[in-house]
This record gives structure tokens, C-alpha cells and sequence, in this order.
């Protein structure tokens, strides 16, 4: 990681021909220039890609953005359906997933913060285990649930699509977590446990106290990396054309609705998909924008 | 930090109890559930695709057939598909990558980096599916009308390379699934590469300023050797990100089972596979098998690069 000598060295020699040789010196200066600029056209590409797809979400989905899109359930095409059914499976599915993962995360989250002294070597194995699903193909957590979850019931369900996402919700929830309670001062847990508190109240009172904020914004992040996420629901919850919201029986998505409808030859379901799509996206930018604005507040 | 501070009576409780060893149990079960969630896909991803194994052998992953009639499957094509995809992605977002983490570090003004920091990292946020809908309604025909014929008139008559940039230009294929995956990857890559760049002491870039060394040279000869591995690290993580990427490549992939030296050709991925085909498999089937088996395979592949990716960033812990 150390800077090597002979950078140094030919840094210290690179300096050293600036004051004698002002064609080499012109010549570095152009190289930065055309470096910097380059940085700038990276920049402004990206954004713009950016503002591209909110440009293109806006245009194409802004027309189906009425009542009856949002009160009225998908319908086969030419019928003025909308996407009740699946903003509703949407909502379900994802604070489902929620329930399930976030507290499954807030402990190992815990358990890797608080318990370093005594379990550090499954300690490091469970977190490097956990960033490996932070980043696992989401595809594939789909795979998984349909074998364990769809195969035995014999059937689709909401149930499933829950608990694919929650396996999403997992990881992001552990890693805010941990960094949130490494963040909390030593003096405060010194402070409990010399007032004799066992060691789970000095965690959950003192420490879970003081970082809630932290993981509150964790688990809305995981919150808003599930609403989105179309192919764990697709061999799991599959999608329901009418209202349901039994999570027994298969049901509706935002994403997966999208996804049929938008590869679909019908005008009004391709609309609806962009709607769907500019739904989503907001929702989830919302939440971003939000956690990361408040994030930048309490810092100050 | 909290106004309603707990008081002592509450914290001590009364008697002490076994709450210790209980709440032990349960965060030490807990953490050892994510074990068995990890274990569990992949032992269960191997049963699924036993019969494919089975019946086809190692040359399942040669196999450049898939054909439900004559049931013959080989993962070949897909294989390439999702190693090409993915490296044309890091590619491309790799330099974009970079441009953007060195403008927020060291080119920005203060006062906008951070707002232009979070715009970037909103990109992140936006579902893959949206991706799709955006590659499939821009990209595509924008690539179809001017970059494809463009490029194959240009660099398709050199030789050697000109092979890659022939072909009809459909606007889908390989090059614009791998444009969207690297479009999806920057933002990671460069959060990696910013905080990597933000972690290195000043005063090892105040010293090269101070002999004289432009911008430029700071970065290439100073920023860079330093943060190497975690840069890398980075990138990996990229990689990792876009091997598994499903619903944004099955919009633009073409959907083909097909290997070949143009870019321009339409192609699958693992992934895009299992998402169209494996609601027409049924249980049991080979076809089931084989999907499972060619998933399996994605899982080696991308659980191999995040494994690297990780080893890479471990020293730093950043990403």
C-alpha cells in the first residue's frame, strides 16, 4: 500500500526538470489538462445517463399517473386497468420482507460489533459470508426459495416472495449495523457496565440507543434495495392478475407487473409498465434522498 | 447523543440472571443462520442440478447446444455471454469510474462534490428493471440507428479487431448489455475508489504538490500506487455486480443462445436464461436440471470474483 521510493524519486526528479526544461513542462501540463478535462467529460456522462432515465421515466410514465392507475386492479388490455393489486403485493411483500430480515440482521449485526473478544474468528467468516450476499445475484436467492419454499407448498406465494427479498434485506441491514454500533464511544458501554448492567442491557439500552438512528436509515436503505428488485419475486411470488393479499396464494408486484407488461405488444399495458416504472423509481429515490439528507444533518 | 437517557435501575435490571447467555444464544444463532442462508443456496443449487450433471458431465460446460427438442443443454453460451457482458461492462466503467472518483476527490469545487456524490450515488439506487426499460427504449435504437452501422464502417474494415464490430446492427447484443451493465456498476465502483482516495493521509499528497507535481502526476504517481489493491478491490466488486445482473440484460441481451466474435450479435447470459426459461421448465425435468446447473455455475463464477473482491478490500474495509 506504501508509496513506492521510486515515485518519490521520480516525482522529486519530474520536479527537478520543470525549472531546466520548459518543453517537458509544457508537455506535463498539457497531460494534466486533458486528464482533468477527461475526469469532467466522466462526470457529465454519468449524469447524464442519470437525468436520461428520469428525463425518459417522466415523459413515458407521467400520462397513466391518475386515480384510476392507482385504485384500480390489472386488467387484460383495452380494459382501463390499473396497478392496485400490484402496488398492494408491492407494499406486502417488501414490509414482510422487512419484518423478516431486519431483525434477523440487527442481531448478527450486533453480534459482529459487540462480540469481537470472544468469537473473533466465526466473527470475520459471518461478515465476509454477509458482504458475499451483499453483492450474491439476486437471480439466484430466487432459485433458492422456489427450491425450499415453492417446491415443498406446491405452489406460488407471496410468503416466498418475502422471504427472497429478506434474504436481500439481510446483508444491508448487518453492515449499517455494525458500523453503526462501532461508532458508539467506548466511555458510554464502560459507563454502563460499571454501574453493573449485564452485558445484553449495556447492548440493546445503551448501545442500540445511541446508534438507532444509524440503523433505522439501514434498514430503510434495505427497504428501498427490495422495492425494486423484480427477479427473486419471479419463481417466488410469480404475480397475480386480480386484488389478493393473502400472502398463502400468489400475488402481484410492482416490478414483476412491469416486467410483463413491458415486454407486452398491448399500448395501455406498455403505459401502465412506464407508470409502474416511474412509481417505483420515485418512491425509491425519495427514500434515498431523505436517509441521505438526514444522514448529513445529524453529522453537522 | 439520546435526550432520554436510561436511567441506572432500569439499565442493572434486578437480579442478574442468565440474560447474558441467552442474548449470546440468540445473536450467535442468528449469525449463524446467514452461514447456513449462504451454505444452503449452494448445496441446494448443486441437488437442483444433479441430473444435468449427471447426464451431461463436465462437458455440460462446453456444451454449445440448448435444445429442449433433442434434450441436449450445454451452459457455453450463456458461459460466454455473461463473461463477455461482464468484462466489456468493467471495461467501459472502469475510466468512468475513475474520472468520477478523482473529480469528486481532487478536481471538484467543495461546494457541489457532495451534491454531484449523492446524484451519482442515486444512480445505484435506481432498480435494475428500470435499467432495462431505459436500455431497451434509448439505448437500443440509439444504437441501432448510429453507433452499430457507425462502427462497422469504420472499425469493422480494420483487420484483426474488424471481426467484432460486423454484423446486422439490431441495436441488442453483446456491446449494448454490456453499456448497461457498466452504466449500473459505475456508481459502486467509483464509491469504492472515492473512499479508498479520501482515506489516504494528506500529507503524502501535500509532499508531491509541493515538489512540484500537477495534478496528473499525483494521482498516477502518488493516489493510485498507494490505494492499488483496494482500486482493484473495487473493481472486482464491479465485476462480481455484473455477472449476476438479470432483468436490465434481459432487455437488451437479444436473447440468443449464440457464441461468436461480433459485439453487435444477440446473445444471452446465465442469468437472462433462468429469468425466460425456467417458468417453462417443469420440475424434474432436464431442462429444470439444466437451468439449475448453468445457476450453479453463475454462483462459482460470481461467488469466485466477490471472494477476490472482498481479500482485495479487506485491508481497507471500504465498499
Amino acid at each position: 500500500m506504501a508509496v513506492r521510493d521510486r515515485d518519490v524519486t521520480d516525482a522529486a526528479a519530474a520536479a527537478a526538470r520543470w525549472q531546466g526544461n520548459s518543453l517537458s513542462d509544457m508537455r506535463r501540463r498539457m497531460v494534466d489538462r486533458v486528464a482533468t478535462g477527461l475526469c469532467w467529460l466522466a462526470t457529465v456522462l454519468v449524469l447524464l445517463m442519470l437525468f436520461s432515465i428520469l428525463f425518459v421515466l417522466v415523459r413515458n410514465g407521467i400520462g397513466g399517473l391518475r386515480w384510476a392507475t392507482l385504485v384500480h386492479v390489472t386488467a387484460p388490455p383495452g380494459q382501463g386497468g390499473g396497478l392496485a393489486n400490484a402496488i398492494a403485493g408491492s407494499l406486502i411483500q417488501t414490509g414482510l420482507a422487512v419484518l423478516i430480515g431486519a431483525p434477523v440482521g440487527l442481531l448478527v449485526g450486533i453480534y459482529l460489533a459487540e462480540f469481537t473478544a470472544t468469537d473473533g474468528r466465526l466473527i470475520n467468516l459471518v461478515r465476509f459470508v454477509s458482504d458475499l450476499l451483499l453483492s450474491a445475484p439476486s437471480i439466484l436467492v430466487g432459485l433458492f426459495i422456489y427450491m425450499i419454499v415453492v417446491v415443498p407448498t406446491g405452489h406460488f406465494s407471496g410468503m416466498a416472495g418475502a422471504l427472497a427479498l429478506s434474504m436481500l434485506v439481510v446483508p444491508v441491514v448487518v453492515r449499517t449495523t455494525e458500523d453503526m454500533l462501532r461508532l458508539v464511544p467506548l466511555s458510554m458501554r464502560e459507563a454502563a457496565i460499571a454501574l453493573g448492567a449485564p452485558r445484553w442491557r449495556v447492548i440493546v439500552l445503551v448501545c442500540l440507543r445511541a446508534a438507532r438512528d444509524g440503523v433505522a436509515t439501514g434498514i430503510l436503505l434495505a427497504l428501498a434495495r427490495v422495492s425494486g428488485e423484480t427477479a427473486p419475486l419471479l419463481f417466488t411470488s410469480l404475480g397475480n392478475m386480480n386484488w389478493s393479499v393473502s400472502p398463502a396464494v400468489p400475488m402481484a408486484s410492482l416490478p414483476v407487473t412491469i416486467y410483463q407488461y413491458a415486454g407486452a405488444a398491448y399500448d395501455d399495458w406498455t403505459a401502465l409498465a412506464w407508470t409502474g416504472a416511474l412509481l417505483i423509481t420515485a418512491g425509491i429515490l425519495m427514500i434515498n434522498i431523505t436517509v441521505r439528507l438526514g444522514l448529513g444533518r445529524n453529522r453537522k | 447523543m439520546d435526550r432520554s437517557a436510561t436511567s441506572p435501575s432500569t439499565l442493572t435490571g434486578g437480579a442478574r440472571g442468565n440474560g447474558d447467555a441467552i442474548f449470546t444464544t440468540i445473536v450467535r444463532s442468528a449469525a449463524i443462520l446467514i452461514l447456513l442462508g449462504l451454505g444452503g443456496m449452494v448445496v441446494v443449487m448443486a441437488w437442483g442440478a444433479r441430473g444435468a450433471f449427471a447426464t451431461f458431465g463436465p462437458g455440460f460446460v462446453l456444451g454449445t447446444a440448448w435444445n429442449p427438442v433433442t434434450q441436449h443443454f450445454g451452459a457455453a453460451a450463456p458461459v460466454f455471454g455473461t463473461l463477455v457482458t461482464a468484462l466489456l461492462a468493467i471495461m467501459l466503467a472502469v475510466p468512468l469510474a475513475f474520472g468520477i472518483a478523482v473529480w469528486l476527490t481532487e478536481i471538484a469545487p467543495a461546494r457541489i462534490a457532495g451534491t454531484i456524490g449523492t446524484l451519482i450515488q442515486l444512480l445505484a439506487a435506481v432498480p435494475s428493471i428500470i435499467f432495462g426499460m431505459w436500455g431497451f427504449a434509448v439505448l437500443v435504437p440509439f444504437m441501432a440507428h448510429y453507433v452499430e452501422p457507425l462502427a462497422s464502417h469504420t472499425l469493422g474494415r480494420v483487420p484483426g479487431i474488424g471481426v467484432m464490430f460486423r454484423g446486422a446492427p439490431y441495436g441488442t447484443g453483446f456491446l449494448t448489455g454490456g453499456m448497461i451493465l457498466a452504466v449500473m456498476v459505475t456508481p459502486f465502483i467509483s464509491a469504492v475508489m472515492r473512499d479508498v482516495f479520501l482515506s489516504m493521509p494528506a500529507v503524502l499528497k501535500e509532499s508531491a504538490y509541493g515538489l512540484g507535481m500537477t495534478r496528473w502526476e499525483v494521482v498516477r504517481r502518488i493516489i493510485l500506487p498507494w490505494s492499488r489493491s483496494s482500486v482493484v478491490g473495487g473493481v472486482m466488486l464491479g465485476l462480481g455486480r455484473a455477472l449476476g445482473e438479470t432483468m436490465a440484460i434481459t432487455f437488451v441481451i437479444g436473447n440468443a443462445n449464440h457464441i461468436g466474435w461480433s459485439l453487435f450479435s444477440p446473445g444471452n447470459t446465465i442469468a437472462s436464461l433462468i429469468a425466460l426459461e425456467f417458468p417453462e421448465s417443469a420440475v424434474g425435468s432436464l431442462k429444470f436440471s439444466s437451468l439449475m446447473a448453468a445457476g450453479f455455475l453463475l454462483m462459482l463464477i460470481s461467488l469466485g470474483t466477490l471472494v477476490c473482491s472482498r481479500l482485495l478490500l479487506r485491508t481497507g474495509r471500504v465498499g
